[in-house]
């Protein structure tokens, strides 16, 4: 009898267990995700900016036609979801997308969505349209879209003037959502309407920003968050300790440093904390149409002087990557395999040996031990930037250049280097989508607005269509590490490094998903949910 | 006294207007506009794109009629509009000045509250062990850089207490309103009460030195009364031109203080306004704080004649 009672009490204790196992994993709904944020937003038009810090507060309100699974942390053609179009469809030659749209959406101020809206969004983009953004960073990825047309309220067609895959993929990011046409881009930098999960409630600059929950979502059961408080902290060292309090449920994404997130460790040990690549190359803009950077041998010997483990050893405690142009595997889609990586010169394990052939190009033009190469190390005043230039500085002294660092504020940073004014730079590349469109064609193709250093090589250009055009994925990959080998062997823009960051969220926080392969793309917060 | 004031509101008026040229000028001078940071932001630089939005802004007009615009504005209650939020300007001042106006006010009671009595007695207890270590704190409060010392209130708050008190809006309990007032204005009002300790001892070691303190004392005057009624009345004139000096320079240690402890206050939104060179921000801000000082300066010329019945203001 007593056994019996036993084991009817171990069956009652393990099916108590189960249940509470499975309602823990249960999303519940309601609370209020706290997050700090960065610095404030210059404005809430996602379109209009070029940094994730509009994309982190702002992607919640929006949804785009397709997106990336939210859930998965590397961003690649077989993770575009559905969003605001049902279902998508190329064309027999791959040059007409067209979507069928969801019905039933509504924008946040209750007018219905239609394809109309769709049309309107891309027109502007491409600068067809009356009305204008302020500013449209991102107008060069729609150069190969012809137009946009509608067939009724709900089906719109991209067409192309050749095969491009890879639009989709831009159509993905974060940088991408669908604008109201009834709305104009001087409300949307103030007060954005979207269709997504979250409705904006207010924006107060370098104060807070507070989104709602939408309970007409699309979705249904979704969002499980009754809203969204970011509470603008530009002070670090502040906002971490804020974080470590308990007084924000997350950190702002990718923002822990590495040095920082020992601290984090040490004082919140309960916190869950991750640290993945966030697609910014660290590299140098070389002026190669002007002295001395003209001289090829001086460019090739700058290249072979980077001691790259160094920067990241002393930068990232050793966790940054080393690569090309495209984001490093495993994170990263499009890199090139480290075997091919390591014949190009500069990249070898060897860097003393790689040193002696760089002094020996530089004697070549002209420079040595008594007499070295002054030049003005030119960058940013931001530590991101100013850090690794040092450490560049130290790096080219053992090839007889002299480098004096010259920071250069903000406001001065791109008039400067648009007109040239500068002979080696260190620069900063963030990459919205780990597509080798977005990155080539706006980083190193011809008159690109953001190609800082005029690189301009059409045997290259030729290889960049090609690519583009290529809808086997494998062949396509087998093109994009043949570029990304000759443009490091030109010295076009030398990768030093791809940075890594962390973010942290307490325990309770669920459903949150880092992207691996782009800063950009994963804050639609709709599946996190708070289990208190 | 009625000759003197209108001339020195006469002077504050030119004053102003001087420095409404000078912040003008200044902001123009330093390299970068709104339009370079939007696109440095951007990180790119389209000629057009840019040539429109100075356009729309009016920065591509002369300084003249720029100055000319603003101040036109400014006599009529226009501030114009920010250049980042795209809101009125006043809007987005007024809202904040209280947050400052109260931390700024508590800093300063702060400041005197603690200042003035410790250097009374640090000056009556002269070469005691206590004067001494009043000595080596107020020596401290001038060393320590307010936002060391408030980054340093703000760990060790979170190392014993497991909180912060971090800026809220709406707080929930009068001591968190408390705290996240009172913290603030201690770490910035901390170098100004330790100056005006200073003063104020120096300022009281020589007056007690003076004869009239000797001969109220042989009079029989009991201890309070000589360093209270006879000594610090005669001393404190210093100290109130100090702690006016300290009102001007306060707006300094509140920049960092604000930012330390995330205080969405006026200082903060000033740097936050020049970083993106938001001229009818910043333009207005500076006007306003001159406003403060030459007010604050107005001020305590005016309390001399209260405090000390022998100043007397004459034509």
């Amino acid at each position: 009898m007593r056994s019996v009672q036993a084991l009817a009490a171990a069956v009652a204790l393990s099916l108590l267990a189960v249940s509470s196992i499975a309602v823990a994993g249960e999303p519940k709904q309601g609370g209020i995700l706290r997050i700090y944020h960065r610095d404030s937003p210059g404005s809430a038009s996602i379109h209009e900016g070029a940094t994730y810090s509009i994309n982190v507060p702002f992607m919640p309100v929006f949804n785009n036609l397709v997106m990336y699974k939210q859930d998965v942390a590397q961003n690649s053609t077989d993770t575009i979801v559905p969003d605001l179009a049902e279902s998508w469809a190329w064309s027999g030659d791959h040059k007409t997308l067209t979507f069928k749209l969801r019905q039933g959406v509504k924008w946040h101020d209750g007018k219905p969505f239609t394809a109309a809206d769709v049309k309107c969004t891309f027109d502007m983009l491409m600068g067809k349209s009356q009305q204008k953004f302020r500013q449209n960073p991102r107008k060069a990825w729609y150069e190969q879209v012809n137009d946009v047309t509608t067939n009724g309220d709900f089906e719109v067609a991209f067409n192309l003037k050749r095969p491009q895959p890879a639009l989709l993929a831009l159509l993905a990011s974060g940088y991408t959502p669908v604008y109201p046409c009834h709305v104009s881009p001087a409300e949307m930098r103030t007060h954005p309407i979207g269709t997504g999960p979250f409705k904006f409630v207010e924006f107060k600059a370098n104060e807070s920003i507070k989104l709602t929950r939408n309970p007409d979502y699309w979705k249904k059961g979704r969002p499980y968050l009754d809203g969204i408080e970011f509470t603008i902290i530009p002070n670090r060292s502040t906002a971490i300790l804020a974080f470590v309090a308990g007084k924000f449920d997350m950190t702002f994404p990718t923002e822990v440093s590495i040095p920082l997130l020992k601290d984090v460790k040490t004082q919140a040990p309960n916190a869950v904390c991750v640290v993945e690549p966030i697609n910014v190359s660290t590299n140098i803009i070389v002026n190669s149409s002007a002295p001395p950077f003209d001289n090829l041998d001086i460019r090739h010997a700058m290249a072979l002087a980077l001691d790259r483990k160094a920067f990241v050893s002393i930068l990232y405690d050793g966790q940054a990557d080393i690569g090309g142009t495209m984001l490093p595997a495993p994170a990263g889609l499009w890199a090139m395999p480290k075997e091919m990586l390591e014949t190009i010169p500069g990249y070898g394990p060897d860097v003393n040996a790689n040193r002696e052939e760089a002094r020996k190009l530089m004697q070549k033009a002209g420079y040595g031990p008594d007499k070295h190469l002054a030049v003005k190390v030119s960058t940013r005043n931001i530590p991101v930037y100013r850090d690794p230039a040092v450490i560049l500085i130290d790096q080219l002294k053992s090839i007889y250049i002299d480098g004096e660092l010259d920071v250069v504020e903000t406001a001065n940073w791109f008039p400067k280097v648009a007109r040239k004014d500068y002979a080696l730079g260190l620069n900063l590349t963030g990459n919205a989508v780990d597509d080798p469109d977005q990155s080539f064609y706006e980083n190193y193709s011809c008159g690109s607005e953001r190609n800082y250093t005029n690189y301009c090589n059409k045997e290259i250009e030729k290889l960049f269509d090609e690519e583009s055009q290529e809808t086997d994925v494998a062949k396509r990959k087998k093109l994009v590490w043949d570029i990304d080998k000759k443009l490091q062997e030109d010295v076009a823009r030398p990768i030093i490094f791809h940075g890594r960051a962390g973010t942290c969220w307490q325990p309770y926080v669920k459903g949150v998903t880092v992207m691996v392969n782009s800063s950009y793309n994963g804050y639609r917060y709709e599946d996190v949910w708070l289990d208190k | 006294m009625f000759a003197y004031i209108v001339r020195r509101l006469v002077l504050m008026l030119v004053t102003l207007f001087g420095i409404s040229v000078i912040i003008f000028v200044l902001l123009r001078i330093v390299p970068g506009n709104i339009v370079d940071i939007l696109f440095a932001a951007a990180g790119y630089v389209d000629p057009a794109d840019k040539a429109n939005l100075e356009r729309e802004l009016g920065l591509d007009q002369s300084i003249v009629v720029q100055y000319l615009h603003w101040i036109g504005g400014l006599l009529h209650g226009d501030l114009g509009y920010s250049y980042v939020s795209e809101k009125p300007a006043l809007d987005e001042i007024l809202p904040r000045i209280p947050i400052t106006a109260r931390l700024a006010g508590l800093a300063l009671m702060f400041s005197a509250s603690i200042g003035i009595p410790l250097g009374v007695i640090s000056a009556v207890r002269q070469g005691t062990r206590l004067d001494y270590v009043l000595r080596v704190v107020s020596l401290s409060g001038l060393s320590l850089p307010a936002f060391w010392l408030g980054l340093l209130i703000l760990m060790a708050s979170v190392a014993l207490f497991g909180t912060m008190p971090i800026f809220n809006p709406n707080p929930k309990t009068w001591t968190e309103a408390i705290a996240i007032y009172c913290v603030p204005a201690m770490a910035v009002g901390f170098r100004s009460a330790a100056l005006t300790m200073r003063i104020t001892r120096s300022s009281m070691l020589e007056i007690l030195r003076q004869d009239y303190i000797r001969t109220a004392r042989a009079k029989g005057a009991s201890e309070a009364s000589v360093n209270y009624r006879h000594a610090l009345k005669n001393a404190i004139l210093p100290v109130v031109t100090v702690i006016g000096i300290e009102a001007a320079f306060l707006i300094g240690g509140l920049i960092v203080t604000e930012t330390v402890f995330n205080i969405p206050g006026v200082a903060r939104f000033l740097v936050e306004a020049i970083r993106w060179r938001d001229y009818p921000i910043v333009q207005n801000l500076v006007m306003l704080i001159a406003v403060v000082v030459v007010l604050a300066n107005f001020t305590v010329d005016m309390l001399y004649a209260a405090l000390d019945p022998r100043i007397r203001y004459t034509d």
